[in-house]
């Protein structure tokens, strides 16, 4: 070290015994000196490294997902196959609801047509070995794709009789093979895909025919169990944006309300002591327990329907109040007792000097916990697997009481289901959509701490 | 009318009120030009307001509450007299079945004419209840409205008024707080109860198996419901998530709050803290399908025989998602130790990492203490790492290779989603929770009384 050599008694006269053992211990001293700063330093290091490792798999498995085999087909809408009456239109004098029972029976009959065969005489066209392997040839296009033609035909019926060129999913296996998440030489009977198939998606693949196109179905769809390859998050989005709504609805006003009385008005004796611990515990009750009481409160005493956004929602709203409290609270505390003196000063009231007042300068503070807050909830799975949302649905919710999941229970069921490597890469695609949900939260709470923040 | 339409009738309601009581409180002002008027005209429209909605609503709550029983009594004693002195459940039964029958819900086969008669009668008096029920909230909110417009005055305090009621507003919303702790406990306590009058407390508290058959009412064997394997899982688990989050947790405070150059600091601080925004979920199946898997083949390597999912697996993971916790909050405490003792340690000519290790550390131990605690308590209330990634196999065993189960992953197993809370392979989920919370609360009691007493002495 530099202060041993730059020491002047070293040059002048060889150093006593008890100099010497100064130098030693000096020298060992500042060994571990050294040591326990590269300690830190690799701590810090490793911990980095972990959120680095974290994130680079995560979006390593994830982001091929969001790319799916699709094939090229032009489909012929037949009209020998799709046989029905012309659509209904509203005739003057009819009334609307016995045009809506007319236009659900011409519905009912469009659901009656096997649109696979569609599919299937097109795919006949570019693979002429097909006749003598029909089961496989059902098998190309995953199932969810034939409700995609009938769609197309409800919407616009003019297309019976024209030929379109369409890209459709193929199924999920086939895309699995394609992306190599499955040894190609592991012998036929370990193979989920028949020999014939494997020859015809490598030569289609090969063509130009299949190829990896941007998935929206992964956006657009709800869940699916017949149809894996286009099982979206839809249904699962919806679920979560409706829980959101009903946190920000009550949670952030009744925390906002809780936090003001107990910083502005509240007494200071035993009681506000007991609501003080009461809430830090609260904050700190694991989230699990916040389902248990969903279950038992909500559903069992109150009778609120199963897996219903609405009870998550509450449940979820109970779990945040206390955060909500909390970062509203140490909001006020920040801002200068001098404005409340001027406000009572000038002959406004207590209400109205906080609401006038302190609030509109508390706001930035307050809109960075909720939205903290909003972010933690999105997160949260357990309490949810306990008031039923684990159960599968596969219609996007279109009210807050009907059945639906969330995004984290999507994928909690998701990395469950059977079809292994298909289902690994979209549920970590469905990680990257909700990371990236969360991130972008924070990101807006920094961004508005940073933009507002005062410093009094 | 339904009771989300009366709920808009009554905000519509609110807002005319607002509207009159400004204007007349204005009328009031230009007619007695000498007398200054009490409260500015929003507070008289407020007043106005509250008075023709408050009431109203409270009757609409108070309604909601009553009218259903009020309703099946009135429907009991017009059934005939030997269905309506049946049992109190078979009774249930057949309000049940009458329900249905009125809100045309699912097909009820073969119907009886008393069946009929009853729930037209049900729907004739679900329909008058709505009547009345608008009828009286028109009438009170007309009467509230009139009497509080009659009422302003230059002497009147409307301001007092309104902001009583704002001030109460404010009080229900602070004991919302409480009630959500009585409705744990109590909620947790009831179920608690009604579980150990199937299975004793001490069979619960100090069995070693765990082993719940599946539900199946009336049946003798019940199986056992020993909590010891499941809570030696989940301490296993939380030891060796501390284990790994303690010491990283721990030099990154250190380095963080003492070494590291403003720059580092400001890029690191948040990087790391990102790993407690992240959802549990995620580091459950970041354990699954990587840490585990990664586990087990470096185990094959050295020889060991690691599960994928096994005790290690789940408590490494969950050790990296309590790094955050330890080291944010560590580092706070050791930035509050005050700088003359750095100043003091370092003047007498002791190292960096000296005066770290002896002088800063010893004065922010209580405060560590107490972080170290709130990261246990949330460790041991985590339920997605372990849930996918501990094994889910109840075994007693110190072995961190093996798979285990935890507290938190059975109360998950034991009531996905199951509304029957009769059996008491449901219920002991209530007593898992309740030990759960216990456990915890004790943990985060300890911490903030650490940390608050810490707290005092510097400031």
């Amino acid at each position: 070290m530099t202060i041993i050599a730059e020491n002047p008694i070293k040059a002048v006269a060889p150093p006593s015994q008890v100099q010497q053992k100064v130098i030693a211990s000096l020298q060992k001293r500042h060994r571990k000196e050294r040591l326990f700063r590269s300690l830190g330093l690799s701590a810090v290091l490793i911990s980095l490294a972990l959120v680095a490792v974290l994130f680079v798999n995560i979006f390593a498995k994830g982001m091929p997902a969001f790319w799916q085999s699709a094939i090229t087909l032009d489909i012929y809408f037949d009209p020998k196959i799709i046989k029905v009456e012309e659509k209904p239109v509203q005739q003057a004098g009819e009334s609307d609801n016995d045009f809506r029972q007319r236009d659900l029976a011409w519905q009912t009959q469009l659901g009656f047509i096997n649109f696979n065969r569609l599919i299937t005489d097109s795919l006949q066209q570019i693979l002429p070995d097909a006749s003598k392997h029909r089961r496989d040839l059902a098998r190309v296009v995953t199932s969810g794709e034939r409700f995609a033609l009938r769609d197309m035909v409800v919407a616009d019926p003019s297309i019976i009789g024209q030929t379109r060129t369409l890209h459709l999913l193929t199924d999920a296996n086939i895309d699995v093979w394609l992306k190599g998440n499955i040894d190609r030489s592991l012998p036929d009977e370990q193979q989920q895909l028949s020999p014939k198939m494997r020859e015809w998606v490598d030569k289609l693949a090969a063509d130009g025919v299949i190829t990896s196109r941007f998935s929206l179905a992964l956006f657009m769809n709800p869940d699916s169990r017949s149809s894996l390859a286009s099982a979206g998050l839809a249904g699962a989005f919806m679920g979560s944006f409706y829980m959101m709504l009903v946190v920000i609805l009550l949670a952030v006003p009744m925390g906002v309300a809780a936090a003001i009385y107990l910083e502005e008005f509240a007494p200071r004796n035993r009681i506000t002591d007991l609501v003080e611990v009461n809430i830090n515990n609260l904050a700190a009750v694991p989230s699990i327990v916040f389902g248990l009481l969903g279950a038992s409160v909500l559903i069992g005493w109150f009778n609120l329907p199963m897996s219903a956004p609405i009870v998550g929602g509450l449940v979820l709203s109970l779990m945040t109040l206390p955060t909500v409290i909390i970062a509203t609270r140490s909001t006020l505390k920040a801002i200068p007792p001098s404005i409340r003196q001027a406000a009572l000063g000038l002959g406004a009231s207590k209400m109205q000097a906080i609401f006038h007042h302190v609030l509109p300068l508390a706001i930035p503070g307050i809109l960075t916990g909720a939205i903290l807050g909003v972010a933690q909830a999105l997160g949260e799975t357990a309490p949810l697997l306990l008031i039923g949302m684990k159960s599968f649905v596969a219609s996007v919710p279109a009210s807050p009481f009907e059945q639906a999941t969330a995004l984290p229970v999507q994928i909690y069921l998701w990395q469950g289901n059977e079809l292994r490597n298909f289902f690994e890469a979209r549920t970590s695609a469905a990680i990257i959509v909700l990371l990236m949900m969360m991130l972008s939260l924070n990101g807006l709470a920094i961004w508005l701490r940073k933009k507002y923040e005062k410093r009094w | 009318m339904s009771n989300l339409s009366l709920i808009v009738v009554l905000l519509m309601l609110l807002a005319m009120g607002y509207q009159f009581g400004t204007r007349r409180s204005r009328n009031v002002a230009t007619v007695n030009p000498n007398l200054r008027m009490h409260s500015r005209p929003h507070h008289y429209g407020m007043m106005v307001g509250l008075w023709a909605v408050l009431p109203a609503f409270m009757l609409l709550l108070l309604w909601l509450w009553l009218s259903p029983a009020v309703i099946n009594a009135m429907l009991v004693s017009a059934l005939p007299a030997d269905i309506a002195s049946q049992s109190a459940e078979q009774l249930r039964v057949v309000l049940q079945r009458i329900n249905n029958l009125a809100s045309n819900f699912g097909v009820v086969a073969d119907a009886e004419q008393w069946e009929l008669n009853a729930a037209e009668q049900l729907n004739q008096l679900k329909a008058n209840s709505a009547i009345v029920l608008t009828a009286l909230i028109a009438v009170i909110a007309a009467v509230g409205m009139l009497l509080s417009l009659q009422k302003i005055t230059p002497l009147l305090k409307a301001r007092h008024q309104v902001e009583k009621v704002v001030k109460a507003l404010l009080v229900l919303c602070s004991a919302v707080a409480i009630l959500t702790t009585i409705g744990i406990v109590l909620s947790m306590v009831g179920e608690t109860m009604k579980f150990f009058s199937y299975i004793s407390p001490t069979d619960f508290f100090f069995g070693t198996t765990w082993n719940p058959r599946f539900s199946t009412v009336g049946v003798g064997e019940q199986g056992s419901f020993g909590l010891v394997p499941l809570l030696s899982g989940t301490m296993l688990i939380s030891a060796i998530a501390m284990l790994v989050a303690i010491p990283l947790g721990l030099m990154v405070a250190v380095y963080l709050a003492e070494y590291a150059p403003y720059r580092l600091r400001n890029i690191a601080k948040p990087v790391i803290e990102v790993l407690a925004g992240i959802p549990t979920i995620v580091y459950g199946f970041f354990a699954l399908v990587t840490v585990g898997p990664f586990l087990r083949d470096l185990g094959n390597a050295v020889g060991l025989s690691i599960n994928a999912t096994s005790a290690l697996t789940a408590g490494v993971v969950m050790g990296i998602m309590i790094i955050p916790f330890i080291s944010s909050l560590s580092d706070d405490i050791i930035t509050q130790v005050p700088k003359s003792m750095r100043d003091g340690s370092l003047g007498l000519g002791a190292t960096k990492s000296e005066t770290v290790l002896k002088v800063v550390l010893p004065a922010a131990l209580p405060g560590i203490v107490g972080a170290v605690l709130l990261a246990a308590s949330r460790a041991i209330g985590e339920t997605m790492i372990v849930v996918l990634a501990a094994g889910n196999s109840p075994a007693l065993t110190a072995n961190p290779f093996e798979a285990v189960s935890t507290v938190t992953v059975t109360i998950v197993n034991q009531l996905t989603g199951d509304n029957d809370f009769s059996s008491p392979q449901s219920l002991v989920a209530f007593a898992l929770g309740l030990t759960l919370f216990v456990i915890t609360l004790l943990l985060n009691v300890m911490a903030l009384v650490i940390v608050r007493k810490y707290r005092e002495q510097y400031e």
